[in-house]
């Protein structure tokens, strides 16, 4: 009970000891509290970041391994492709002169032979010469040809020259121009004026008039030869204007049958043929070629002898044309021989034609 | 006495109409009465008269239309305007030999003139007629038909096939055969007109067998005969390989060659033109040529003559040496190159040039052996090339030739020249040149640089990236560097700049284009005029 009165009287002082006490832990607490605080943050933060620190240094290690296997790895393929390329190009060098070699063996045996080449050159060489050498002689032998006959042309001049001055030839008793006497030697023109014919004075021959005259102009409208005038039909086939007949009836005109008159139609040597073509049926006929002889006749077998008075080496017919033309041969209308016909009768091819049979012009 | 009088008239109409018609005829032998002539309107004059019913008018009257005509293609367009051909052609068929001739004389003078002209005839209906002439056999009528029948068909690929129809070429073969030489060779000419424009034509004229009648007439000794036979081989062959090879199996070959010692142009010409005309199609028939000499021959003909009988000769060469290298090697050692570069350099005309400078290109552009047999040829080609005279044409030939050349050309020598005159086109080439061939050379590296050669290649301005700075580069790299340092590099570069300075202000052009990109050509042509 004491100690309960003696609370009891210290109680007042206890009282106040413990709002002194509480008010002092009051007035400090709030300094407290931030203390706390921040000693607790420090080491808070300390404490995370030596966690971090350490999670950091965990991650480096694992990032260290798989980085180093990752690159490990990488770089076992990147060797192993290296290798490989280095490889192939070795081997690639290697086929190269291996394909070199071959190829080079090939073309020098097959394709391309050197040798060949050089010959084949050679040959196309002496091929060239060969022919320039034949061309060569062609060529040379067409100009002595060429000279050849150039000095024949010249040859044959100077000698028709000499057959025409062959009056300037000296006689005995005067020289000629190139055989001067005040020479020691003739001119070398005197010696081929020797030699040379002298040219036989030509007759002259007459040549027919260009200008046809009336008679060819009427035989060359005769139907025989050409169409007569008008006998062309026109360009172009309108039928032109004026009093002309129709061009049928021209045409039938111009192509009518050749009449001849009775003295055209007979042939002016109708003996020869006739007696032409009598001997040849003679000669089919017979059995043999041989000329029968009677046997008795045999003497009479050798050959004529015509009498020395009675032949002439002059034919008669010759002798007769003779006669007949002109001595003059420059009054000559042409060369061939007249031609024996009887003139004939042109009045009576004319009968029914421009006379009648009373003797009346039609 | 009557009968007679009136005969006396009609003579001497006659006489004056005969009179009329030959005077007409000897005036239009002289070209300067022709205008005159037409003027006076005398074809419708001469009309009438083709109808005459003396022969001797018709003939003169034909052959003075035929004169006329011969003239100019006016009055050949007036003689077809005057309705006068289908008068000749019907008369063609009836009269005799004399206006026969003269009637194809007329049919030639007009048809010889243009395609038109030509054309009318055939719408005349001449041809049938003037075949039917071929069968005549007056030779001078003959050859007057031939005659016609090639003028006809010169023109153009139509006219010959009408020709053709007409069955001309079975006759003109036959006309060929015939003995006279006039005949022939007008037979020939035609022939030569009528293959000349297409294969087809070509076999036709093949096909009647011309070729082998053509081949037996190359050894006649007359000219103008030989000159057209050998025309008309060239024209069949010059169609396709197949009737290259149809003239060639007529064994023209060792025959043909005689006729290039020929003493008459124009036979020399046209052999060349046959055997150009045979090689060039195929290399097997370029082999031939080469194997019967033909190339040796050809080269001794281009130096046995001068001017434009030497072009087919030159592109004959030519042709044989593109075909293969072992062709072109043929005509090297056949002594081609020296007739080449001759004509190269002394032809007066372009276009002779121009083949010389082509058939060139063709043999140096197969391999370096090549090329080194035409390296001196190069400097020639170059000047014809830099030269302002030259044609167009030339320039572009010699060109290409350079072009062919340069890329096969080893022989380093004959490059170096071309460093210092030529163009960059060609610069690009002659450098390529360079930077393949030093690499692998010491002795001509060496030569190089003793000779300037490196020091010019400095001295060049090239774009950086272009193919002309790579090869420059790839020259530079064959040397140490302190070679190519020590070259007055530098100072070259400032003289130029100081060049393009005076330049540009003597001619009034401002400085700021100094820095214009556009003064880079400027200066490369002044440049180029002041390396000429």
């Amino acid at each position: 009970m004491a100690t309960l009165a003696r609370l009891q009287a210290r109680s007042r002082f206890l009282e106040n000891q413990y709002y002194f006490r509480n008010s002092v832990v009051d007035a400090f607490r709030k300094k407290e509290n931030c203390a706390a605080v921040k000693i607790q943050s420090w080491f808070r933060g300390c404490q995370v970041r030596a966690y971090i620190r350490h999670l950091h240094r965990i991650a480096i290690i694992i990032q260290k391994w798989w980085r180093g296997y990752l690159s490990r790895k990488h770089y076992q393929l990147k060797v192993e492709v290296a290798y490989y390329t280095m490889k192939m190009e070795l081997y690639n060098a290697m086929a190269v002169r291996i394909q070199r070699r071959w190829r080079a063996y090939k073309v020098r045996k097959y394709c391309f032979n050197y040798f060949y080449y050089k010959q084949y050159l050679r040959a196309v060489s002496e091929a060239n010469e060969t022919v320039r050498e034949i061309l060569q002689e062609y060529a040379e032998i067409q100009e002595s040809e060429e000279k050849k006959a150039e000095l024949e042309r010249e040859e044959k001049q100077r000698a028709e020259e000499a057959r025409k001055m062959h009056y300037l030839l000296s006689t005995k008793q005067i020289p000629g121009i190139y055989n001067s006497p005040f020479r020691k030697e003739p001119d070398p023109w005197e010696l081929r004026l020797q030699r040379a014919k002298p040219l036989v004075p030509q007759r002259r021959r007459v040549q027919q008039k260009q200008c046809a005259g009336l008679a060819d102009w009427l035989a060359c409208t005769s139907a025989r030869s050409f169409p007569r005038s008008g006998s062309l039909p026109p360009i172009n086939r309108k039928p032109c204007q004026g009093p002309f007949r129709n061009i049928n009836e021209v045409l039938e005109q111009r192509y009518k049958p050749l009449e001849p008159t009775l003295r055209v139609a007979q042939p002016i040597d109708e003996l020869t043929p006739a007696r032409q073509e009598f001997q040849g049926q003679e000669w089919v006929r017979n059995i043999s070629d041989k000329m029968f002889l009677p046997f008795s006749s045999h003497h009479k077998k050798e050959k004529y002898m015509p009498s020395l008075f009675s032949s002439s080496k002059y034919d008669p017919i010759s002798c007769r044309k003779q006669g007949f033309r002109s001595e003059n041969p420059g009054k000559w209308i042409c060369d061939k021989d007249f031609q024996t016909v009887f003139p004939s009768v042109d009045l009576f091819s004319k009968y029914g034609k421009s006379y009648s049979r009373a003797g009346q012009i039609v | 006495m009557s009968q007679r009088q009136v005969l006396q008239g009609l003579e001497e109409y006659r006489k004056a109409r005969l009179q009329f018609v030959q005077r007409v005829a000897e005036q239009a032998t002289r070209p300067q009465n022709l205008e005159t002539l037409q003027s006076a309107g005398v074809i419708s004059l001469l009309r009438p008269l083709l109808l005459d019913v003396v022969p001797t008018i018709q003939q003169t009257a034909a052959l003075a239309l035929g004169r006329l005509a011969n003239y100019s293609d006016d009055l050949a367009e007036a003689v077809v305007k005057g309705d006068i051909l289908p008068q000749l052609v019907y008369s063609l068929a009836e009269q005799n030999r004399f206006y026969k001739k003269a009637a194809a004389f007329v049919l030639r003078a007009v048809g010889k003139h243009s395609p038109q002209r030509a054309q009318a005839i055939v719408d005349c209906g001449a041809l049938d007629a003037l075949v039917i002439c071929l069968e005549d056999f007056d030779p001078g009528v003959k050859e007057a038909a031939a005659w016609a029948l090639g003028c006809t068909s010169r023109h153009n690929a139509e006219l010959s096939q009408a020709v053709v129809d007409a069955g001309a070429v079975p006759l003109l073969v036959l006309c060929i055969q015939e003995p006279e030489i006039a005949l022939k060779r007008i037979a020939a000419l035609a022939l030569s007109d009528i293959s000349k424009h297409s294969p087809e034509l070509a076999q036709t004229v093949v096909d009647a067998g011309a070729i082998a009648h053509l081949a037996q007439m190359i050894l006649n000794p007359d000219a103008k005969l030989k000159h057209q036979v050998l025309s008309a081989l060239g024209q069949i062959a010059k169609h396709s390989v197949d009737l290259a090879e149809m003239v060639v199996e007529a064994e023209i070959f060792p025959v043909v060659l005689t006729c290039l010692k020929d003493k008459d142009e124009y036979v020399k010409k046209s052999a060349c033109t046959l055997i150009r005309e045979i090689a060039k199609h195929t290399p097997e028939l370029s082999q031939l040529v080469v194997n019967a000499g033909g190339v040796a021959s050809v080269t001794d003909c281009i130096g046995s003559c001068r001017g434009n009988t030497r072009l087919p000769g030159i592109m004959m060469l030519g042709y044989v040496a593109a075909h293969s290298e072992n062709l072109a090697m043929a005509v090297i050692i056949s002594k081609g190159v020296p007739q080449l570069s001759v004509c190269l350099s002394e032809e007066p005309e372009d276009h002779v040039k121009a083949a010389a400078a082509w058939a060139l290109g063709q043999i140096g552009r197969h391999t370096s052996e090549h090329a080194r047999a035409v390296t001196h040829t190069l400097p020639v080609l170059l000047s014809l090339y830099m030269s302002t005279e030259s044609s167009e044409d030339l320039q572009m030939k010699c060109k290409k030739a350079i072009k062919g050349i340069l890329p096969k050309c080893t022989y380093l020598p004959a490059l170096e020249p071309f460093l210092y005159g030529a163009p960059p086109n060609i610069l690009k080439h002659v450098l390529g040149q360079f930077s393949k061939v030093l690499p692998h050379d010491s002795k001509a590296r060496r030569l190089f640089v003793t000779s300037g050669g490196l020091k010019k290649v400095q001295e060049i301005q090239a774009d950086p990236g272009s193919l002309l700075q790579e090869y420059i580069n790839s020259i530079n790299n064959c040397y140490p560097e302190e070679v190519v340092r020590v070259l007055p590099k530098e100072f070259e570069v400032e003289r130029r700049r100081k060049r393009l300075l005076f330049f540009l202000t003597a001619h009034g052009t401002h400085l700021s284009f100094m820095s214009n990109p556009q003064c880079l050509p400027l200066l490369r042509s002044r440049e180029a005029t002041e390396a000429q």
